[in-house]
């Protein structure tokens, strides 16, 4: 289980990005964080990488506070950033140098032929096309096996057919081994089509402002009404999110078929 | 004459029909070979039809006659390998105190802040104005001459390895961050490839100021190398022999530097833009 606990990050120029974000993840489940910009939500997803230590609160994985990256967190960025003097193999063999070759070899392999990409074992990073590139930082990100997968705007940088696809396939993936996800997005179809829960947040400082359950059954249609329907919460939540009017309050939990407003 | 007059006609049958892509294989280096080819052909032919002695500028077979001659007597192998003994030295040594100086002030900001205003303000100085005083130091013989190469050698290669690591991407180190690699390993597997197209670079240029530095260090009194051939050649009136020289030192420069860029090939086989220069080549 990973516990964010009063998770707060104030910036050395005293920029205030984040403050006081609690939330309680499952083992397996996924979590869409979706805010406007300035939100805080790459900030969160850092500070749960280890990669910038929060200022206030803590992050533990089962027990462990998290201050550095951990073998048990693995994250993929917005861009593929590939190492470009390596194979598209040797890319995904990246994170398992302590392995033997052997079983480095294998790993890859099956990685490549999970993610569709066997004939490209031998390319070079620069040979690829966009949304390959990301699928092989998936396939990365995931041969080590992590129980927490982050995700930070991963498709946003991708045309929306690509888009749609990759989503497709990361949930497949997802299907294989059901680590958590973690997925920061600002795209409301990705997050109603992936997440178990959404977590909208609300900017200057970044505070959750709401959580939203996404009980549809998988596979999701994405054009059902009922899709459409979570997509319009989630939007009237960003929306209001975004209002300096509204008072901050704690944050509140919706969930069932049932409108709130 | 003979070795440059097929040169020449091999763009004629090869302009007419041969296929495009052969066409513009051969036609580019046929057209940059033809503007000196053909002005050394002219002044060839002017002196040989007497219309200039050619005593101050030696026509092309005159130089060529030099180079066999002075090749017959073991003068030229007995120059170059003086010349090259000396780049070879003060480049080596230039390379590894640019490699180590460099590496550290750019890995690490407390020598950066410490080292690199110094290393800054003696690189404002022309290095051949140390020429006296390394001769006053080291002696008139081989130490002064190498060290100065070294240190014409060695601002180049300090500047491109500190650059190299500081400009080495944020988001590529973060990869290794994630991956939790320590210090060395990330050194190795990250900072190290990162830096070398940028090193093969600095490597390159030091080079060519290493050629550059042997000229003035055996300008300053030697008794042999090329650059003694050149002033011995100004002293008693050869100017076929400086030409020589200055042919010799093109050929060995072109072919040390291309020693880089071959020994380099292999590990930038990576880079975007490398293949299309490669395949030209």
């Amino acid at each position: 289980m990973l516990v964010l606990d009063r998770v707060g990050k104030t910036y050395s120029n005293g920029v205030n990005a984040l403050e006081r974000f609690s939330a309680e993840i499952k083992l397996g489940e996924i979590i869409a964080i979706i805010g406007g910009s300035g939100c805080g939500k790459s900030t969160l997803l850092r500070a749960i990488a280890g990669l910038d230590r929060a200022t206030s609160g803590t992050v533990t994985l089962d027990d462990i506070v998290i201050t550095a990256p951990h073998a048990k967190i693995g994250i993929i960025f917005q861009e593929p950033r590939l190492l470009p003097w390596l194979s598209v193999a040797d890319n995904i063999g990246f994170g398992l140098s302590d392995a033997p070759a052997k079983i480095r070899r294998e790993k890859v392999a099956a990685a490549l032929a999970r993610v569709g990409l066997t004939d490209k074992a031998n390319a070079w990073p620069r040979e690829l096309s966009g949304g390959q590139a990301q699928r092989v930082a998936i396939a990365r990100a995931l041969v080590p096996q992590p129980e927490v997968l982050l995700l930070d705007e991963p498709f946003s940088a991708l045309d929306a057919f690509t888009r749609r696809d990759l989503q497709d396939h990361l949930l497949d993936l997802w299907a294989d081994t059901r680590p958590t996800l973690v997925l920061v997005t600002h795209d409301v179809d990705e997050a109603v089509v992936l997440a178990d829960r959404v977590l909208v947040m609300r900017p200057r400082p970044g505070r959750l402002f709401e959580e939203i359950k996404i009980n549809l059954a998988r596979p999701r249609d994405r054009n059902s009404p009922l899709s459409d329907n979570f997509k319009r919460r989630v939007l009237t939540a960003l929306d209001r999110s975004l209002d300096r009017n509204v008072p901050d309050t704690e944050p509140k939990t919706t969930s069932g078929e049932a409108m709130w407003w | 004459m003979t070795v440059e007059l097929p040169a020449l006609e091999q763009t004629h049958p090869v302009a007419s029909p041969a296929s495009p892509s052969r066409l513009r294989r051969w036609m580019r280096p046929a057209l940059g070979l033809l503007l000196p080819v053909g002005l050394a052909l002219l002044w060839e032919i002017a002196v040989w039809l007497g219309l200039s002695n050619g005593r101050l500028v030696p026509p092309p077979t005159k130089i060529f006659a030099t180079i066999v001659e002075l090749a017959r007597n073991g003068e030229l192998a007995r120059h170059v390998t003086a010349t090259l003994t000396r780049v070879v030295a003060g480049f080596g040594l230039g390379v590894i105190a640019g490699t180590v100086l460099g590496a550290i002030s750019g890995y690490w900001g407390l020598a950066r802040r410490l080292l690199d205003p110094t290393v800054q303000a003696l690189r404002a100085i022309p290095s051949i104005a140390w020429v006296p005083l390394f001769i006053l130091w080291l002696g008139i013989f081989e130490t002064s001459k190498i060290v100065l190469i070294a240190v014409g050698v060695f601002f180049p290669i300090y500047l491109g390895v500190m650059g190299a690591i500081l400009s080495v991407d944020r988001k590529i180190v973060e990869v290794g961050r994630t991956f939790r690699l320590s210090g060395p390993a990330m050194i190795r597997r990250i900072l190290l490839p990162a830096v070398l197209p940028a090193y093969v670079v600095a490597l390159r240029v030091g080079l060519g100021l290493g050629w550059m530095f042997v000229v003035a260090a055996e300008f300053m009194g030697a008794s042999e190398g090329l650059g003694y051939l050149l002033i011995d050649g100004q002293q008693l009136g050869k100017p076929a022999q400086i030409m020589a020289a200055i042919v010799i030192f093109a050929i060995l420069g072109k072919t040390t530097d291309w020693l880089i860029e071959i020994g380099a090939a292999p590990l930038l086989r990576w880079q975007d833009g490398f293949g299309r220069q490669g395949g030209a080549a």
